[in-house]
């Protein structure tokens, strides 16, 4: 069995600050991770590895530096990593990278395609289902728990407020949740082999068959217009009293607003 | 492409169990916003079965025409029926602007009929609006505002050469209008064949997750905890306070979540819930830029901390330095005191 991983490589969101003088952020020092709910597809895929003994290939797209997060994807137990990198590939919305990645893909054998259900940075969730598309597989978004069994795959996928058992038969895509399993850490003797031993292969617009009016920032119909910070809103009446105090003052305020 | 054939704003209205979903309602009402700037009409699309009552809903809530898709091969979502419906639906009437809840539905579906329809696609919007004639891009177009990086920016987004545009919205973010029994307005049913044999996937189970408090949107007032709670148990003083304002339920911030002490359904913030509540009083929650991204529009904030700096203190109307434990249960008790004295 053959099991291709997404993993996007993204700045630590929760570890981006504003600068409440400017308003613009402060990204020095802001660490590059692999995105979350990637690295939950990961060990998704690495637990079928275990039990199925699936060959696991982790892609990513981006700038030459995502090489570390297919180092720490190989360090973790992937088998194979791809990187496809190209300048051609930049400033692009989500149709053109997710049709470039499954051309990407379809250089590879597969029997599963696991994504993350969205990047922190983008918080797009548009990715995955788009792969899906371009390759003509169902998806299923969302997954919360999967379970492989005699080329069919069953997934746990999540609603707002119910849960869908759902069966698909192999090939399929499927977008992983956070919650689906906490990911494995690098083992020490995998690290070496990630940094010494093992390729990364890397993939360029001259070797993905797709139309250049499909990639990049030609091959993606929106366009950013503008970007800001919101503004700050007027600052409210802030009290530091004795705990009764405040509470007296609370209701009071509430008793102004006509809310008591 | 010729951009000048695609008229008319659509839509998508998610129903389950045979009810459309609030977010729908919201995106009638800010459709119509739209379509006036547009000088045109707001067209509700509903895939399901059985959906008389449903369409009915839709023209009180102000749709000027509804469009229904009712297949038995529609009764509960799955991607493939859904998107080829709606795909021959947008195919056939080429709208300009095609909006959908960014749920687990929508988020699902919209990329594929965007790709399949080769169009772009804006996901998690806040804010819609049509550009004015001096715009760089062009007038006329949608501009789709959303936040990105975690909440901690805002993207103004345009297709400005692609039809339909499409978006979909964060529930709880536009304004729905009051229904009125009166309204009523044409119904399309719109026949798509072969959509059983479109199946790829089978459903196996649905499993209902049961909850018996208030959803955080429906609430008229929320009182949220977050790490600065201490102990999960400390939630009970904040159950007390909701349980004497009324018409509140308690929600949380992702830290709360995180650590177990609520279940993810409380959560408020960019990866939680969009909220806007009369009234969001935030107890030991900091205020991370996407927490606030989540609950800033409430009507009233107040907020409860013990750091005099922390970011909550920004957007909230009204602040208080102190210790939460100590002063919530005295704010239940002034709460209590002020109804009973109304009373007597």
């Amino acid at each position: 069995m053959n099991v291709i991983v997404c993993i996007k490589q993204v700045p630590d969101t929760n570890e981006v600050k504003l600068n409440p003088e400017t308003g613009t952020l402060i990204r020095d020092g802001v660490p590059s991770i692999i995105n979350p709910d990637d690295k939950a597809g990961l060990e998704a895929a690495l637990r079928l590895k275990d039990i199925h003994g699936a060959k696991v290939t982790v892609i990513s797209m981006g700038p030459p530096q995502a090489d570390a997060a297919l180092r720490e994807a190989l360090a973790m137990g992937a088998d194979e990593a791809v990187l496809v990198t190209d300048r051609l590939f930049g400033g692009a919305d989500t149709w053109a990278p997710s049709s470039a990645l499954a051309s990407a893909i379809r250089k590879f054998p597969y029997d599963l395609i696991i994504t993350g259900r969205q990047a922190i940075d983008g918080d797009t969730a548009q990715v995955g289902p788009q792969i899906a598309e371009h390759l003509k597989l169902p998806n299923i978004s969302y997954a919360e728990e999967v379970e492989v069994k005699d080329g069919y795959i069953t997934v746990k996928r999540q609603y707002e407020d119910r849960y869908h058992m759902i069966k698909a038969k192999l090939p399929c895509l499927i977008t992983a949740l956070a919650e689906l399993n906490p990911p494995r850490y690098m083992t020490p003797g995998r690290i070496f082999d990630a940094y010494r031993e093992m390729e990364v292969k890397t993939l360029t617009r001259a070797d993905l068959d797709v139309e250049t009016s499909n990639i990049g920032l030609k091959g993606s119909p929106t366009r950013v217009f503008k970007s800001f910070t919101k503004g700050v809103k007027g600052k409210g009446t802030v009290v530091t009293m004795d705990p009764q105090e405040s509470a007296n003052w609370l209701v009071d305020r509430l008793t102004e607003k006509f809310i008591l | 492409m010729n951009i000048e054939e695609y008229k008319g704003v659509f839509v998508f209205i998610e129903q389950l169990d045979g009810h459309c979903m609030g977010v729908g309602y919201e995106l009638i009402g800010k459709g119509k916003v739209l379509a006036k700037d547009r000088n045109t009409e707001v067209t509700a699309v509903v895939l399901g079965k059985d959906l008389k009552a449903a369409a009915k809903k839709l023209a009180e809530y102000g749709a000027d025409k509804v469009i229904v898709v009712d297949d038995p091969a529609l009764e509960t979502y799955m991607t493939e029926p859904y998107t080829h419906a709606l795909t021959e639906v947008v195919m056939a009437k080429k709208p300009e602007i095609v909006l959908y809840g960014a749920t687990a539905i929508g988020r699902d579906m919209a990329p594929r009929v965007s790709a399949r329809v080769h169009t772009g696609l804006t996901a998690d919007c806040t804010g819609l609006d049509i550009s004015a004639d001096d715009n760089p891009l062009g007038g006329g177009h949608l501009m789709m505002t959303r936040p990105a990086f975690g909440g901690n920016i805002m993207a103004t987004i345009m297709c400005p050469e692609f039809r339909p545009q499409m978006a979909t919205v964060r529930p709880g973010v536009m304004q729905r209008q009051t229904p009125d029994e009166k309204l009523t307005c044409p119904v399309e049913e719109f026949k798509v064949p072969g959509l059983a044999e479109r199946r790829n996937v089978e459903i196996l189970d649905i499993i209902k997750k049961v909850s018996d408090r208030m959803d955080i949107m429906d609430a008229k007032i929320l009182v949220s905890g977050g790490r600065g709670m201490g102990d999960p148990a400390n939630f009970k003083i904040l159950e007390e306070l909701a349980a004497e304002l009324g018409h509140a339920t308690i929600s949380s911030s992702r830290a709360a979540v995180d650590a177990g002490w609520q279940p993810k359904d409380r959560q408020v913030g960019q990866t939680g819930k969009t909220v806007r509540p009369n009234l969001y009083i935030a107890c030991g929650i900091s205020g991370a830029i996407q927490h606030l991204a989540g609950m800033e529009e409430s009507e009233l904030i107040i907020a409860i901390n013990k750091d005099p700096g922390a970011p909550i203190f920004e957007v909230a109307d009204f602040g208080v330095v102190g210790d939460v434990l100590k002063i919530v249960p005295l704010f239940t008790e002034a709460v209590k005191k002020l109804k009973d004295s109304k009373e007597a």
